[in-house]
C-alpha cells in the first residue's frame, strides 16, 4: 500500500504548484491591466515570473530533492544573468542622454 | 592484471559518484538548460535594451485571449509530462506513453496557435525590418525571442514523440523520459518570462 500511495502524493503535490502557478500567471494579466507606469508593471511581473520559474524549478524539475545541484544551477545562472547587466544602463542613455552620458 | 582487477582499480577511482548524485545523462541535461539559459536571457536583455532605447515602441496587442490560452496550455502540458513520469516510475508503460503523447500534443497546439498569431501579424503588415505602428526594431525583437521559442518547443515536441515511442518500445527508461520531461519544463520556464516582457508589456490599452 505505501508503494501504490507514494506516487500519488508526488502528484497530488504538482497539482497544486500547477495551480499555483496558473494563478500566478493570472496574476501577470491583472497587472499588465493595472495603471501603473512600464517600471513598475516590469518590476511587478519580473517578480511574479521568477516565483513561477522557482515553483517550477524547485518541483517541476525537482530542484528540491538535490541542494547541491539546486545550488550549482543557481549560482551559475545568477552569475550569467548579473554579466548580462554591464551594457543595461546604455540603454537609458540613448532615449534620455542623461545620466550615464557623462 | 586481471580484468576483474582492472575493474575493481576503475570502481575504486569511480567512488567519489557522479556530481551531485546526478547520472551523466541528466547532469548533460542540466548543462544545456544554464546555458540555453545563458541564450534566452541574453535576447531577452537585448530585447529590454532596445525597447527601453526606442521612444515610438509598437504596442500592438490589444487582446490576451491568444497569450493567455497559449500559456494554459504550456502550463498544463508540463503537469502532463509529470503524470507521464510519475507512471513511468511506477512501471505503467502504457499510461507514461499516453501521458506523453498529450504533453507532445499540447506543444504542437501551442506552436499551431503561435504561429496562427505570427500569420494574423504578418498580415497587418508586420515584417523584420517594418510594422504600421512604429519602430521597425520590434519586428525583429519579437520574431527573435518568440521565434527562438518556437523554434524550442518544436524541438520540444519532435523530441518528446521519439523518446515517447522509444521508451514503449522497451529501448529507453523512465529516467530517460524524465531528462526529456526536464528540457519541456524549461521551455514552458522560459515562456514564464517571453509573456510578461514581449506581450503583456506592449498590451495597448
Amino acid at each position: 500500500m505505501t508503494t501504490a500511495a507514494k506516487p500519488q502524493s508526488g502528484v497530488g503535490k504538482y497539482v497544486v504548484v500547477y495551480f499555483c502557478i496558473l494563478a500566478i500567471a493570472g496574476l501577470q494579466f491583472v497587472v499588465a491591466y493595472s495603471n501603473i507606469n512600464s517600471s513598475q508593471m516590469l518590476a511587478r511581473m519580473l517578480f511574479l515570473a521568477i516565483i513561477e520559474a522557482a515553483l517550477a524549478l524547485l518541483f517541476f524539475m525537482h530542484l528540491s530533492d538535490n541542494r547541491g545541484l539546486l545550488w550549482f544551477v543557481v549560482i551559475f545562472t545568477v552569475f550569467v544573468l548579473l554579466t548580462l547587466q554591464y551594457g543595461w544602463t546604455d540603454s537609458f542613455r540613448l532615449s534620455g542622454g542623461v545620466p550615464w552620458a557623462r | 592484471m586481471s580484468h576483474a582487477d582492472t575493474m575493481g582499480s576503475h570502481s575504486a577511482g569511480m567512488t567519489a559518484g557522479p556530481a551531485f548524485s546526478v547520472p551523466a545523462k541528466k547532469m548533460a541535461m542540466w548543462l544545456f538548460i544554464i546555458a540555453d539559459t545563458a541564450t534566452f536571457a541574453a535576447c531577452l536583455v537585448a530585447y529590454g535594451f532596445i525597447r527601453n532605447a526606442t521612444p515610438n515602441w509598437p504596442r500592438p496587442f490589444h487582446s490576451i485571449t491568444n497569450v493567455a490560452l497559449m500559456t494554459f496550455i504550456l502550463i498544463t502540458s508540463s503537469l502532463t509530462m509529470l503524470l507521464g513520469i510519475e507512471a513511468a516510475k511506477s512501471g505503467d508503460k502504457a499510461r507514461a506513453f499516453r501521458w506523453t503523447m498529450i504533453t507532445a500534443a499540447g506543444g504542437a497546439l501551442f506552436a499551431l496557435l503561435h504561429i496562427r498569431e505570427w500569420l494574423a501579424l504578418i498580415d497587418e503588415g508586420m515584417t523584420l525590418f517594418k510594422n504600421p505602428w512604429g519602430t521597425g526594431l520590434f519586428g525583429a525583437t519579437f520574431f527573435g525571442v518568440t521565434g527562438l521559442h518556437l523554434l524550442h518547443v518544436t524541438g520540444g515536441v519532435i523530441a518528446l514523440i521519439a523518446v515517447g515511442i522509444r521508451y514503449q518500445r522497451g529501448r529507453y527508461s523512465a529516467d530517460d523520459l524524465e531528462i526529456t520531461g526536464l528540457y519541456w519544463h524549461f521551455v514552458d520556464l522560459v515562456w514564464m518570462f517571453v509573456v510578461p516582457l514581449v506581450y503583456l508589456m506592449n498590451l495597448g490599452h
